[in-house]
């Protein structure tokens, strides 16, 4: 049954492990939005050679579990820090998710703005930053939120690289001190608290966008 | 890689029960989101508030506490209450649970996108309130529900391997045993990685065929 | 008039939409059998009306009685006491009329003969096969007996139309409502509906309530002409008399406006 002493007692630990999941999300979701963006520029405006390859490896990416894939490179890759390579391997898995978010949001720009670009003989480059991105972020800001938010919710992978982030602290607390009731319900309340005012705000967000 | 192939050729059966298992998890798993995904997605939209309010509580609850912590609490946690359950229950479970709960959210969108307009042609004729979903409004939003919900089955068989951490024998685990007795680390993950990604297509396909079969019938563009 | 020989009448009914007054006391009477035209600028509550009859919207204030039996609200717990009607008395009541909307609205998921047999057979429980001989006829009579597999998005709108006339006919109304039936469709396609309609207004003895801008089918079909601004009615007679020779300066200008 409950016992909320032992709850009490393993709270330390699964904040502890809240930490390392935050840290986690934070620089793996800034792998995944900077990669993302150039997997879709890529896919978008590279060259053919470039492009074709780019996204079949992506969509392979995309359709294979991350729980395999953190196996894979964590045995085939050696030398790296667990943290350093789960962040890594969750970048770029969601960088293929975010690429088609990203290829979502410039498609979504009115042919007539390439056409007013063109008329003007504005630079590539210059389209690119100053009328494509700028219009397509309205599209992408929600979509960005809510892979946040469901990426947050998957880092407890890591914890079979020995990444000792929440739900790994969680089950080492349950197993030694046979509380797993209360570890495991503390980090679904972490989760909870953590998730849920997140995702309110992102639609928010898509509401004030959407206009 | 010489010894892989006909170690592989040994496991092959057992390589043949894995897979058999995932596939039975993301059945299973899938039903049960959908039975939930219905449910709970009509329920948000009913129009007495505490039913709409219960309702949208189950979901944010299962949407916002991870899937992890729920196969996990599933599986660990619950035997402390006085309940165990199977390895696979406790992962199909989980993932019905916690793709029900996504999935509800498509079946609320796709019902709220049937333009008024319908439901209000068929109160002209007389439909009361089941009869105008069951006939006029849920045909419409099925067509609407199939390409979202085909992102959401490929997720659910993305998150089938996590069942091997709570020792369902599935692909995942069989694979594994395959590594670690014969070492060839490399080939047995390539093998893994291409046959998730060969469920992924044959899925991919199945839910084309199926949107195309949806959009015709619902009368879109495209149908025949 | 006694009250059962009415199809309609509105007994001060209000709607509000928050602090906007779309009918303001509103009383109208509208005989069984009688063909009765909405005109009026848009805004003017002409729509409102047909939408309440039809339960589409709830009353705020009053009550609307069909048949000389109140529809809007049914007999409360305390004789004597109306209360607003229950999901099930409507169900039971709004079989009598029937509606063809401006947008159509067609069942894009079934063919056009399913279109018209869905409610015959569910709603009243008719035989299919009875519902579709009855259907087959009905879509003759609006000239599209070779459609009736088609599915409604192939079909122009003229013809979508049409389709939605025959699926309100085989519920047999006694009250059909009109609303602006025309006003989507392009010039060329209006003849062809209009003239299914005067049709269907010659053939039966059907209560009509039609909301158009289409003055010379509101001469043809209607026996009184009700002209709407702000959520009244600012003058009603004869269609010939009314059209001929308008008393108010607003009826004037408004028709001066659509001709």
């Amino acid at each position: 049954m409950w016992d909320g002493e032992a709850a009490v007692a393993a709270l330390p630990t699964v904040l502890e492990g809240f930490g390392v999941t935050l840290v986690a999300t934070v620089l793996g979701f800034a792998v995944a939005a900077v990669l993302g963006l150039a997997l879709a520029l890529i896919q978008r405006a590279g060259p053919v050679w470039l492009a074709l390859p780019v996204r079949g490896a992506a969509g392979f990416v995309r359709s294979t579990p991350l729980l395999v894939q953190l196996f894979a490179v964590w045995v085939l890759v050696p030398g790296l820090d667990a943290p350093v390579l789960g962040v890594l391997v969750l970048g770029v898995h969601y960088a293929t998710y975010l690429s088609e978010v990203y290829r979502t949001g410039i498609d979504a720009v009115p042919k007539g703005q390439w056409e007013a670009c063109t008329a003007l003989s504005l630079p590539r480059r210059r389209v690119w930053r100053a009328v494509v991105l700028p219009q397509a972020v309205r599209k992408v800001l929600p979509p960005l939120g809510n892979y946040a938010v469901s990426m947050f919710k998957e880092t407890p992978l890591l914890s079979v690289i020995t990444v000792h982030e929440m739900v790994h602290e969680a089950n080492t607390y349950g197993s030694t001190h046979f509380a797993y009731l209360e570890s495991f319900t503390l980090a679904a309340a972490v989760f909870l608290l953590a998730s849920w005012p997140t995702s309110v705000l992102v639609r928010r967000l898509e509401a004030r966008l959407a206009h | 890689m010489a010894d892989f192939l006909p170690e592989l050729g040994r496991a092959a059966p057992r390589l043949a029960d894995g897979l058999l298992v995932t596939v039975e998890a993301t059945v299973l798993g899938a039903a049960l989101a959908l039975v939930l995904a219905y449910a709970l997605g009509l329920l948000s939209r009913s129009a007495r508030p505490p039913v709409r309010g219960a309702a949208r509580l189950v979901v944010e609850f299962f949407r916002g506490t991870s899937l992890y912590v729920q196969l996990f609490w599933l599986f660990f946690a619950l035997p402390m209450l006085g309940f165990r359950l199977e390895p696979l229950a406790c992962g199909v479970l989980a993932l019905g649970l916690n793709f029900g709960a996504y999935g509800s959210e498509v079946v609320r969108g796709a019902v709220a996108a049937v333009p008024r307009a319908q439901t209000e042609a068929a109160i002209a004729l007389g439909m009361g309130p089941a009869l105008r979903l069951r006939r006029v409004v849920l045909p419409q939003a099925h067509a609407l529900m199939v390409a979202p919900f085909k992102n959401l089955l490929i997720q659910l068989l993305k998150a089938t391997p996590l069942l091997s951490l709570v020792t369902v024998p599935d692909l995942t685990f069989q694979i594994d045993q395959l590594r670690s007795s014969t070492g060839a680390t490399a080939a047995s993950y390539l093998l893994l990685l291409g046959l998730y990604f060969g469920l992924a297509v044959v899925l991919s396909l199945g839910m084309n065929a199926l949107e195309r079969a949806a959009k015709a019938r619902a009368g879109q563009e495209g149908g025949v | 008039m006694p009250t059962e020989d009415l199809a309609v009448r509105f007994d001060r009914v209000t709607k509000r939409y928050g602090d906007h007054t779309v009918l303001d006391g509103l009383d109208l009477e509208v005989a069984r059998g009688e063909r009765v035209t909405l005109i009026g600028p848009s805004g003017s509550g002409k729509t409102t009306i047909l939408r309440l009859l039809m339960t589409l919207e709830r009353v705020t204030d009053g009550v609307i009685h069909v048949a000389g039996q109140p529809f809007s609200h049914m007999p409360g717990r305390t004789p004597g006491k109306l209360v607003p009607a229950s999901e099930r008395h409507l169900a039971g009541r709004r079989r009598r009329i029937g509606m063809v909307f401006q947008q159509f609205n067609l069942f894009p998921h079934m063919s056009v003969l399913d279109n018209v047999v869905e409610a015959p057979v569910h709603v009243l429980g008719e035989s299919r096969d009875e519902a579709a001989r009855r259907a087959r006829d009905l879509l003759e009579l609006v000239g599209l007996a070779d459609k009736v597999d088609a599915r409604p998005t192939r079909l122009s709108g003229g013809q979508q139309q049409r389709v939605a006339i025959a699926r309100a006919l085989a519920m047999r109304p006694e009250i059909l409502l009109l609303d602006e039936v025309t006003s989507a469709l392009d010039p060329e396609l209006v003849a062809e509906v209009l003239d299914v309609l005067r049709d269907v207004a010659h053939r039966t003895d059907i209560t009509l309530l039609c909301v158009t801008h289409e003055m010379g089918f509101a001469r043809d079909v209607s026996d009184r002409i009700l002209m709407f601004d702000g959520g009244r009615i600012i003058e009603s007679g004869p269609a010939d008399e009314l059209l001929e020779a308008p008393t108010e300066e607003r009826t004037r200008a408004f028709l001066g406006s659509v001709r």
